[in-house]
């Protein structure tokens, strides 16, 4: 480590101003700081200090998203050789999806972090660590066959777009990895959805199963079919949308992973345990009015099977958790996490234009979580002047 | 006795040359917009609106600024309003006989010229209080700068929405399709537009600090 620490010594001035690569300075001060703890001492102002900095806070989530990309890249493998008829080992299965979903993964990175550098470069600031979290979850929440070329487009406008317009990390309204989906969603829809993109090698076609549907749960029940049917052909049951081997995003399936990584966001208090359960509140309380209507398959989907379906579990832990675009207030994010789950609910079942509905109440609700704190403040102040007069009063 | 202005005085052109740049009625004042999100997703109606704005602005100008003595202040507003209803009716006829596709495209959005803030805008607060001459220079002046941002987001949108250029199948030709591009089809859609003009206001504020305001 020391010989780190000295070669990094040993090469800073190069970086300072009046250095050979002064310009570079934003780019070396990431490395270096991504390598050794910041020297920096506050100058003015309060003086917290904790061990959880941004980029440990980022690792954390990073971290928590281990299980749900595990379990992705083998369900990748899984739903492919179901598709082809093929029978593959457990082992067989997770390296066929690692090798489709990491490019994914490093195509994130490399363009997101690529337009984070050149920013951070132009504007003369530090290189933020904000993409670290959005690079992993974008890969997440497309589906596996996504051009790769696609996948760097919208990474590029969700940064750019998403963030670098408002300022940079910290400042953004909205999510930049839904950000990134969204342009996905809207730009190229055939890519992103349908019965065929969920599976790798469907849209190619050759060598698939007679017969094989690729389709999802919630598209499935968009078409009003009486039995929703697991690619293997059988009922699918709450088991398998709990374990997630079902069709779907690479990261989006498996609530039991995810579930993994919110115990471990709520232990380490990164993620907001009160976001993460008002969301799930929400959509259960609009789950059974919905059931208690009934009429069409989606309606029917019972309350609990909503949850589990579709982005719902990962929206509500990985996404609607984002500690920039969320609301701020304790009781402001009640109010944020419950308005996600039941609009998703909402856009769900009674949107026939879109048979997924998270992606959007997330962003809607990132939209109005401002107001939201707003007005919770507003009527904090206002609770606090009127004890202070009856005080008086008395 | 007063010495005659020349026609095109530093003055005079400032009227033309000011809305391009520092006062440009959609990037700076930000009027006119719904008009420039609905109908740039192709270049060719984009350029014929441009152009009857252009028109329309150009002459309403004059003609309320000949009047401008002779107008009460109180009907005012509906005297301009009649005399750009009567100019987009002659537009509107004139596209119909001479562009009929183009003016099935644009459809409503020729009528709306009347509503256009930007015309309402001009008319209120210059042709009423200036001589002809330097009103009709202002009307070129803001409806071009208007055209210019609706021809520029036109373009992108076109380019990268339909992969043509003035529906001269541009992608098609040069083969991208063939290796796997596929149109954005975000590009089509109303908000598309708006990303458009915002991104060509920060590449103007970028370029030109005299925009930034003052902390």
């Amino acid at each position: 480590m020391s010989s780190l620490r000295r070669f990094v010594d040993k090469i800073k001035p190069n970086f300072e101003k009046g250095g050979k690569f002064a310009a570079l300075q934003s780019t070396f001060e990431a490395f270096e700081t991504f390598l050794f703890v910041p020297n920096h001492v506050t100058q003015k102002g309060s003086h917290i200090r904790d061990a959880m900095d941004m980029k440990r806070t980022m690792i954390v989530v990073v971290l928590a998203l281990v299980p749900a990309i595990l379990l992705g890249m083998w369900n990748t493998g899984y739903q492919n050789a179901l598709a082809i008829g093929l029978e593959r080992a457990v082992l067989g299965n997770f390296w066929f999806g690692f090798l489709k979903v990491f490019p994914i993964i490093v195509v994130s990175y490399v363009v997101g972090l690529g337009v984070e550098f050149l920013f951070a470069q132009i504007r003369h600031h530090e290189v933020s660590e904000g993409y670290l979290v959005s690079g992993i979850l974008v890969p997440l929440v497309v589906p596996v066959d996504t051009p790769l070329w696609m996948v760097a487009v919208a990474t590029v406008f969700a940064v750019i777009i998403g963030k670098e317009v408002f300022g940079g990390v910290g400042m953004n309204i909205l999510n930049p990895a839904l950000t990134a989906r969204a342009f996905l969603f809207f730009a190229y829809p055939t890519f992103m959805s349908g019965d065929k993109v969920w599976i790798n090698g469907l849209i190619k076609g050759e060598g698939i199963v007679d017969g094989f549907s690729g389709a999802t749960a919630l598209g499935q029940a968009a078409v009003n079919d009486p039995q929703i049917l697991n690619t293997t052909g059988d009922p699918m049951t709450g088991m398998d949308m709990f374990l997630g081997i079902i069709p779907g995003s690479i990261g989006e399936t498996s609530t039991l992973a995810i579930l993994i990584g919110a115990a471990f966001l709520i232990f380490t208090g990164v993620g907001s345990w009160k976001i993460i359960f008002s969301v799930f509140a929400g959509g259960t309380v609009m789950g059974l009015i919905l059931n208690a209507f009934g009429g069409n398959a989606l309606m029917e989907i019972p309350f609990w099977q909503h949850l589990m379906l579709g982005g719902f579990a990962f929206g509500a832990v990985f996404m609607a958790t984002d500690p920039v675009s969320a609301a701020q207030t304790e009781r402001g994010r009640w109010i944020y996490g419950f308005l996600i789950g039941i609009l998703a609910i909402i856009i769900r079942v009674l949107n026939p234009a879109f048979p997924e509905g998270v992606m959007l109440a997330i962003l809607l609700m990132n939209v109005f979580a401002p107001l939201i704190d707003h007005y919770v403040i507003e009527s904090h102040i206002k609770k606090r002047l009127k004890r202070a007069k009856i005080s008086i009063n008395t | 006795m007063k010495e005659r202005e020349p026609l095109f005085s530093t003055k005079n052109l400032n009227l033309l040359r000011d809305p391009l740049n520092d006062s440009n009625p959609i990037t700076v004042q930000v009027l006119g917009i719904c008009s420039a999100l609905a109908v740039t997703v192709k270049l060719k109606p984009s350029v014929v609106l441009a152009i009857s704005v252009v028109a329309v602005m150009a002459v309403s100008n004059v003609v309320i600024s000949l009047l401008r003595k002779s107008i009460p202040p109180r009907i005012r507003i509906i005297v301009q309003l009649t005399v750009i209803a009567t100019m987009v009716i002659l537009v509107d006829e004139i596209l119909q006989a001479f562009a009929y596709d183009v003016s099935k495209q644009l459809s409503v959005f020729v009528g709306l010229i009347i509503t256009n803030c930007i015309i309402m805008g001009r008319l209120e607060a210059f042709a009423m209080a200036n001589k002809p001459w330097p009103a009709f220079l202002d009307g070129i002046g803001n409806a071009a700068g208007y055209g210019v941002i609706l021809i520029i987001v036109a373009f992108f949108r076109e380019l990268l929405g339909s992969g043509t250029i003035w529906d001269y199948p541009l992608f098609e030709k040069l083969g991208i399709f063939s290796i796997g591009y596929v149109n954005n089809g975000l590009m089509i859609l109303p908000p598309m537009a708006l990303i458009t003009v915002g991104i060509i206001i920060w590449v103007q504020r970028a370029r030109n600090k005299k925009l930034i305001e003052d902390k």
